[in-house]
């Protein structure tokens, strides 16, 4: 058969089973536009690239499989960049598809024009360019296989126009692109974790990100029950252990509880699964699980060592390890190290709001789980409003949450929104934003709009960027500069302007019968809360600081009610 | 410590900038690097010359081994290996010195690849130690240019 490569390139997308492409046409990717003409694959546009990488994370978020993006040259490309470092920095298999001047122009500084290939050798897993439309065939399957192989990550193909128009005549369709296998993890390492987890006092699970990666919440959830050990989740692993379950912990680390960091820090074991001991996560190092042995499980060997030691070091993938480890595990009940942590708990009790309503924020991300079902999926912006889901929201299953953990990058909440409603149609979606987050990326709201999806947007309105207000309030002396929104726009009328239904809970005087009329809506919505800006993320871990120097929450609580 | 690793890639377009990006982007210290197709044209062999603690390095040997384009990891100075470097040195050398010069390059096993009336060029080969002390040597009739290749290495056979 004879081709162009535009036609290879859809071709070989459908048949990775690829059904939503987000993205943006312009000068140097019209080819493969054209060559989406008629194809099965539905377009979705983006109103900016980066919406369009956010789209394409949100699927592969939600699925577990690489989703794919389209941008043209020049500032299409550098307009991709952030929803592609964001992929990296957390692991999402996400494949990038980009235009790119006339083989002939490149190196002439030519209109539209930038080193692609260039911008994303640091933050990708794999790039490549297309000299030849015959090399489409080997790298199309090849970029996929790279996405989703091992430990996932972001491929970006950068394909010159000339290219996308040239003609190959080939015999056949290449393999697809399919994650490589792992191999089992070796039986003595297996031995070697469980001999060190049976003879521990008080072993503690540090899971992350890893674990959802590798569908092995399940099996997480056995070997915790099996041997009763409590569960601390990273930011980027909620929702791999369930809330609800007696040993649940929570969040570690900087905005984590203070009863889960401490517990971290009288742990004898540390089983650290599918984490990357993150600095938010971990606080000053040096004082991270410093009474604990650590055995860390991950699928990259990179993270093994990297910043902390390990005392035991399983490269491989995570579902494995973990099935096999529980399978062995013994029934063990450690009803002391419970008992002490049902005592910590009881000692460190999330922070009761001082003015309880239905802004205060806290409070609200409550009666969002409540209202919400366990299938919905939670995306998020980067702020206040992020950590305060992180800490209350009841995620009870893998893949109801989305966040920018690696890079913290504002306005990925709607977009990834938009993403995770395309691939999961019958399940709400909802994304907590800021003011200040979602304004980075408003614009897709009219993508939102014209989808017609069934995804809410409640929106914590303090007129400010908050985290920052608040670390200027508490290492700056209240110096506040740059973070305080001189005005602020009409939320509720903006979101009406792109022709989406809105809330206002400042105007109505039953907030809480408000939020729950607009979640039951069908199609999208946006409810605009006002919160008081004085509100803060507690406890905290300052920068620099250790785990267990954690600072606010209760003592804020003990002052006022002394 | 002052590790040499040699590293087979695929002789892909940009791999030495994802191998330089790498060190600049994890702010790794690179002393040299050498790089140049093997015998196999599709793929290329660079010598890394590089410095840091046990625990840089093991991380420098990891970040290596996930590019996609790497094939193999090698850090020599863990087993028995030979080191070459090539040097050219142009210095002033007029016809009253340059029987000094020659007898020194001799020493060196080193070669006059080029002469002028007031200039010669002389290229030596050797281990780092060498080439540094056949500088060493040449600092008095005054360098006027000279280029380094860096470290190549390759292990010794089974004796």
């Amino acid at each position: 058969m004879k081709k162009s490569g535009a036609e290879i390139i859809v071709a070989l997308l459908e048949r990775q089973g690829i059904e939503v492409v987000a993205g943006i046409p312009g000068g140097a990717n019209l080819p493969l536009y054209d060559a989406l003409t008629g194809s099965r694959i539905r377009h979705v546009l983006a109103r900016h690239e980066q919406g369009a990488g956010f789209i394409a994370q949100g699927i592969a978020r939600a699925t577990g499989r690489a989703a794919v993006c389209f941008g043209t040259s020049g500032p299409g490309a550098t307009n991709l960049l952030t929803a592609i470092a964001d992929a990296k920095l957390d692991s999402v298999p996400v494949v990038a598809i980009t235009g790119q001047v006339a083989t002939s122009l490149i190196g002439t500084d030519a209109f539209q024009e930038v080193d692609t290939y260039g911008l994303t050798l640091p933050i990708t897993k794999h790039n490549f360019i297309i000299r030849d439309a015959a090399e489409l065939l080997e790298v199309i399957p090849e970029a996929f296989a790279i996405a989703q192989s091992g430990r996932p990550g972001p491929v970006v193909v950068d394909v010159p126009k000339d290219v996308q128009q040239q003609f190959h005549e080939f015999d056949a369709w290449p393999e697809l692109g399919v994650p490589r296998t792992v191999s089992d993890v070796d039986e003595t390492l297996i031995s070697a974790f469980l001999d060190r987890l049976h003879q521990a006092e008080r072993p503690i699970i540090y899971a992350g990100g890893g674990v959802i990666a590798s569908d092995a919440a399940d099996a997480l959830a056995v070997l915790a029950r099996r041997n009763n050990i409590p569960v601390a989740l990273t930011l980027a692993g909620l929702g791999a252990f369930p809330c609800d379950d007696p040993l649940y912990l929570g969040m570690l680390g900087m905005h984590g509880s203070r009863a889960t960091n401490t517990a971290m820090d009288e742990a004898d074991l540390v089983l650290a699964l599918g984490v990357r001991f993150d600095d938010r996560a971990t606080g000053r190092v040096a004082d991270f699980c410093c009474h604990g042995s650590i055995i860390h499980v991950d699928i990259d060997p990179s993270e093994i060592d990297k910043i902390k030691p390990a005392n035991l070091a399983i490269v491989g993938d995570v579902g494995k390890a973990l099935c096999a480890v529980s399978q062995q595990v013994r029934l063990q009940d450690r009803a002391a190290w419970n008992s002490r942590i049902t005592e910590l708990k009881a000692a460190h009790p999330m922070v009761p709001p001082v003015f309880p309503s239905m802004f205060n924020p806290v409070q609200l991300i409550e009666r969002l789980g409540e209202l919400c079902g366990p299938e919905t999926i939670i995306t998020t912006d980067v702020g206040q409003h992020q950590m305060w889901v992180a800490q209350a929201y009841p995620f009870r299953r893998p893949r109801t949450f989305q966040t920018s953990g690696g890079l913290g990058t504002m306005g990925f909440g709607l977009p990834a929104a938009i993403g995770a409603a395309l691939a999961c149609p019958n399940t709400p979606v909802v994304c907590v934003s800021g003011d200040g987050s979602l304004l980075m990326n408003i614009q897709e709201l009219a993508t939102l709009a014209e989808l017609n999806l069934n995804v809410k947007v409640v929106l914590l309105n303090n007129q400010h960027l908050g985290l920052v207000r608040q670390q200027q309030e508490l290492f700056y002396g209240q110096r506040y500069i740059a973070s305080a929104f001189q005005t602020s726009p009409d939320f509720a009328a903006i979101a009406a302007g792109f022709g989406i239904r809105s809330y206002d809970m400042g105007t109505n005087p039953n907030g809480e019968e408000a939020l729950w009329h607009a979640l039951q809506q069908a199609g999208p919505g946006l409810i605009n809360v006002p919160i008081h800006a004085a509100e803060n993320v507690l406890p905290m871990v300052p920068p620099g600081k250790a785990n267990h120097e954690s600072i606010g929450g209760e003592a804020i609580h003990a002052s006022l009610s002394a | 410590m002052r590790h040499t690793i040699s590293v087979l890639v695929e002789n892909h377009f940009g791999v030495l900038a994802r191998v330089s990006g790498l060190f600049s982007a994890r702010g790794y210290n690179i002393d040299s690097l050498c790089v140049a197709e093997t015998d196999d044209p599709s793929i290329s062999r660079m010598t890394l010359v590089v410095r840091g603690d046990d625990r840089v390095l093991e991380q420098i040997i990891k970040q290596l081994n996930k590019l996609v384009d790497t094939i193999e990891v090698i850090d020599l100075t863990q087993e028995d290996h030979v080191e070459r470097e090539l040097v050219m040195v142009k210095i002033g050398a007029n016809n009253k010195v340059r029987g000094e010069v020659v007898e020194i390059a001799n020493i060196f096993r080193a070669k006059v690849i080029d002469i002028g009336c007031d200039a010669m060029t002389i290229e030596a080969t050797g281990s780092q130690d060498k080439v540094r002390a056949f500088i060493d040597m040449m600092h008095p009739f005054g360098i006027k240019e000279l280029v380094r290749t860096g470290n190549v290495a390759i292990a010794r056979s089974p004796k």
